[in-house]
């Protein structure tokens, strides 16, 4: 495990192409929120032919719902959520110019294609350290489908924010080469 | 006789969501840092020192440990010489669900219709209640708050007598494997044997709660355990399934008498944080 990568938002072309699978990284700058039912809204909105609540280009958006935020914090706990029931979503959102997405666990084979084919890279964060986490967390914002509760999007102004590579631009992919590595049956 | 007024109810379930939410149990910690020495990956100690200072950060400032707070499991134990005076008791549970998750500052988690509507009920409630009525004049509650990425990557099976020992390790196995990442490993494997259908996966859940570094009593059993332990850590899944020698804490199993025909097998996996408190009135 090298040094920390520095990654600001919105995310270059340069910045993706240098982020290879198991390099850590700490994530400054504005990252977005949505999970299960913002996506489910998102995606209706496109087909209805409606604009988003959001700019997608050179974005980032992170699977979280969040607990509320205690007076005098900016959000409350705030881990990753499991990102592969937002894999039916992805590919789309990849297409319109996001270019990272957070969460946990693995993607399908369908979000890694257009990974690769657009350029985006999919940052694994620490599942359960929610608490450590929301340290890194400035400022929180309803943006969007605040009707949602914990899963309305939210403008978050992170400063390194910490997390790993799990697969890059290339497809190269944490969860099968880590586990190829640590596989003894 | 003894009466317990449902407002003594409503007061000791809001106190335990609140400490379910942001106080790991003890023994769950030391498991979780007994098993950090194993580690060999990088990514692995990293993780485990993240979970550590996690664990720390939300008892010292009582926040939750995860922003998926659950859905609100509720175990109760009711002595049969006891009578809840002034409101139903399954009321008085949902009211302190209701309050502690709202003082609390927790994650209202759950939505009123699974498939057609979804909306959030935006107080946590209904919770999930499984009463056993015992000899005694005491009511236990226990608390089990249970997120749904590692939820969701439960089983059940129900196998033939004929596929013995073997037929179990195998779906016990590839449950873990198919859920690699997602549970947020390292995790707790419940597992329940026998009984019905309904029977193996309430015996797979109680499983969770069980005294962290605790084994099944029976020796058979308890070998069950290691020898499925050692399996999965075999794996190479690892902490958040980015590879490593440590994919799970423990393997809790429960066993109960069955009909002649048949073999349920239930996988009930939790995360790493293996929250519950419990009180005795």
């Amino acid at each position: 495990m090298a040094g920390i990568k520095k990654v600001t938002t919105p995310i270059s072309e340069e910045q993706i192409r240098d982020l290879k699978a198991g390099d850590r990284v700490a994530i400054s700058g504005v990252i977005y929120t949505g999970r299960d039912a913002a996506h489910k809204n998102l995606v209706n909105l496109l087909a209805e032919g409606k604009p988003l609540p959001l700019e997608l280009e050179n974005q980032i958006i992170y699977y979280v719902g969040p607990t509320p935020a205690k007076p005098g914090q900016a959000i409350g706990s705030c881990g990753p959520t499991t990102s592969g029931r937002m894999d039916a979503y992805a590919p789309l959102l990849i297409k319109l110019g996001l270019k990272g997405m957070i969460g946990k666990g693995p993607r399908n084979a369908k979000v890694i294609s257009a990974m690769k084919e657009h350029g985006a890279v999919y940052f694994a964060a620490i599942g359960g350290a929610a608490a450590v986490i929301a340290q890194s967390v400035k400022k929180a914002e309803v943006i969007a489908f605040p009707e949602l509760g914990p899963e309305a999007i939210h403008r978050l102004e992170v400063e390194d924010f910490p997390c790993i590579v799990a697969i890059d631009s290339e497809g190269n992919d944490l969860y099968v080469s880590g586990l190829e590595q640590y596989r003894l049956s | 006789m003894r009466e317990i007024p449902v407002a003594k109810i409503v007061e000791t379930v809001k106190g335990l969501c609140i400490e379910a939410a942001c106080n790991l149990p003890e023994d769950v910690e030391e498991l979780i840092k007994k098993s950090q020495g194993k580690e060999e990956s990088e990514f692995g100690k990293y993780i485990f020192e993240q979970i550590i200072d996690n664990i720390k950060l939300a008892r010292n400032e009582e926040r939750p440990m995860c922003q998926d707070t659950g859905i609100t499991v509720v175990y109760l134990e009711l002595g049969q010489d006891v009578h809840i005076t002034g409101g139903s008791l399954t009321a008085a549970i949902y009211e302190g669900v209701r309050q502690g998750y709202q003082e609390g500052y927790l994650r209202k988690s759950v939505v009123d219709d699974p498939v057609f509507l979804r909306k959030n009920t935006g107080d946590n409630t209904p919770a999930v209640i499984h009463t056993e009525v015992v000899t005694g004049e005491h009511l236990k509650i226990m608390i089990v708050p249970k997120g749904a990425g590692s939820e969701n990557m439960g089983a059940l099976k129900m196998l033939k007598p004929s596929d013995g020992i073997e037929g179990i390790k195998d779906f016990i196995l590839k449950t873990v494997r198919e859920a690699g990442g997602n549970p947020c490993p390292p995790i707790i494997v419940g597992v329940g044997i026998g009984g019905t259908m309904e029977k193996a996966t309430m015996l797979a859940k109680k499983s969770l709660t069980r005294k962290a570094g605790e084994h099944n009593p029976d020796a058979n059993y308890k070998a069950l355990e290691e020898e499925l332990l050692e399996k999965i850590n075999l794996s190479g899944i690892g902490p958040q399934g980015l590879g490593g020698r440590v994919t799970a804490l423990a393997v809790n199993i429960e066993a109960f008498p069955t009909h002649i025909a048949t073999l349920p097998v239930a996988v009930n996996l939790n995360c790493h944080a293996s929250r519950h408190s419990e009180a005795i009135l």
